[in-house]
């Protein structure tokens, strides 16, 4: 566990100097909420579909932060310097815990503007809201790494990373909107419980299918 | 007692074989010297020698006393440095040599990287960031990351790439400490670096 620490603690200090996905992820997220605010003007809107809206400004976040961790490296070339210094799971876990890092900060921040700003959406159960926001955010970085150390490979990795998501990230979409939707309905947790089931199995799904085959990718 | 079996190589891209059942056999205080031209494919040859890069056959070996060493700990017995290998620009020399310590299991000290640093001479420049070092400046601290853990086999592709004369005379010491302690591969274009080895495998001779 301690390797995987290791992967980390040096991408979290190179990220620290260069900010380059913490600062793409919240412009994002200011500017996608600026457009929503925009789009809904003085108009009421709806806190369920409000709730949806939520989910595709953080989809779209992910897809522009977290596949720098792997194509980042490809672009500078030090891949190389990494695949010569550790075992292909440290990086793999090292790389995922840093996009969980940054998806629960980012997605901190997205609530509170959304809160503050989009006065229509409101939560009435709370616990439900938020083990979804952390189920949502795990899922999404563990399959977003997964994807990205493919895409890190191909020649076209701006567009083929949104592309490849979209049909791995159904599933937990669909699962995070209903469960949200039940969160704003302010529903007791038994009505949410079987889109928890669901982002769960699909977690251990991805989580171990990227065990299995990360060493193939890593490995050219 | 080690033994390094580079087994019945082939590797082809897009369909195209670039080179074809390669092979040699080193053990303790051996070297060998890969020669050929640009393109024949001396550094695709060295990185399936370090285990980062697939072969389409053959196999690698590392043996150590009667232990088989398992591919995914190959990175714990190679030391690896080539013009390609490319540093973290936002890191400084300590930063690289304590990553390297802890996935290696090499005990990080202040003495050990200080070490390290003044046998390739960067120890006044530990704590400068890798983005203000020159190309000959970031070859010297690819070799402290290399030889930073004592690896039992050192894989060098074109060794004296960016070097002044004082780190080609830091180079020469580096390979034979290697050749005494070790085993030492190496691809060079260099006539001088062939003289490091009197092992030579022209990859197209092997080739023709």
């Amino acid at each position: 566990m301690s390797f995987v620490f290791y992967v980390f603690k040096k991408d979290f200090h190179s990220e620290l100097r260069n900010r380059y996905s913490i600062n793409s992820l919240l412009m994002f997220v200011m500017i996608t909420i600026s457009i929503v605010l925009f789009g809904i003007v003085s108009e009421t809107s709806d806190s369920l579909v409000l709730s949806g809206v939520l989910w595709i400004v953080i989809f779209f976040s992910s897809m522009t932060g977290l596949s720098r961790s792997f194509v980042n490296e490809e672009e500078k070339g030090t891949t190389l310097f990494l695949q010569l210094n550790s075992k292909p799971l440290h990086v793999f876990l090292g790389k995922f815990l840093l996009n969980i890092l940054l998806m629960l900060f980012i997605n901190c921040v997205t609530i509170l503007l959304y809160f503050f700003f989009v006065s229509d959406f409101q939560v009435k159960n709370f616990s439900i809201f938020f083990l979804t926001l952390f189920l949502g955010t795990f899922s999404i970085s563990l399959s977003s790494t997964f994807i990205a150390s493919i895409v890190a490979k191909a020649n076209t990795k701006g567009a083929l990373f949104p592309i490849l998501s979209f049909p791995i990230l159904i599933p937990i979409f669909i699962s995070v909107i209903s469960a949200t939707k039940i969160s704003v309905e302010g529903k007791s947790f038994s009505f949410a419980s079987s889109d928890f089931q669901i982002l769960i199995s699909y977690i251990l799904v991805i989580f171990s299918a990227s065990i299995l085959f990360f060493d193939f990718i890593w490995k050219e | 007692m080690i033994e390094f079996s580079v087994l019945n190589i082939s590797k082809k891209f897009n369909k195209k074989f670039v080179f074809e059942n390669l092979s040699f056999q080193l053990s303790d205080s051996n070297s060998i010297a890969i020669i050929g031209k640009n393109g024949s494919g001396k550094s695709t040859f060295l990185k399936i020698c370090a285990g980062v890069l697939s072969p389409f056959s053959g196999n690698v070996e590392i043996k150590i006393g009667s232990k088989n060493i398992d591919k995914t700990n190959f990175f714990l017995h190679i030391g690896f440095v080539a013009p390609y290998l490319q540093l973290y620009d936002e890191l400084t020399p300590t930063e690289h040599l304590e990553f390297c310590c802890n996935m290696k299991n090499v005990k990080f000290s202040k003495s050990v990287i200080e070490k390290v640093l003044e046998e390739v001479n960067l120890e006044n420049r530990k704590n400068d960031f890798v983005r203000t070092f020159s190309s000959g400046m970031k070859q010297r601290l690819k070799y402290a990351t290399a030889i930073l853990h004592k690896p039992e086999i050192l894989i060098l592709d074109e060794p004296t790439v960016n070097l002044d004369k004082d780190g080609c005379e830091t180079v020469k010491k580096i390979v034979e400490k290697q050749i005494q302690n070790g085993i030492l591969v190496y691809a060079t274009n260099n006539l001088k670096e062939e003289n490091f080895s009197s092992n030579v495998l022209n990859i197209e001779k092997n080739n023709s």
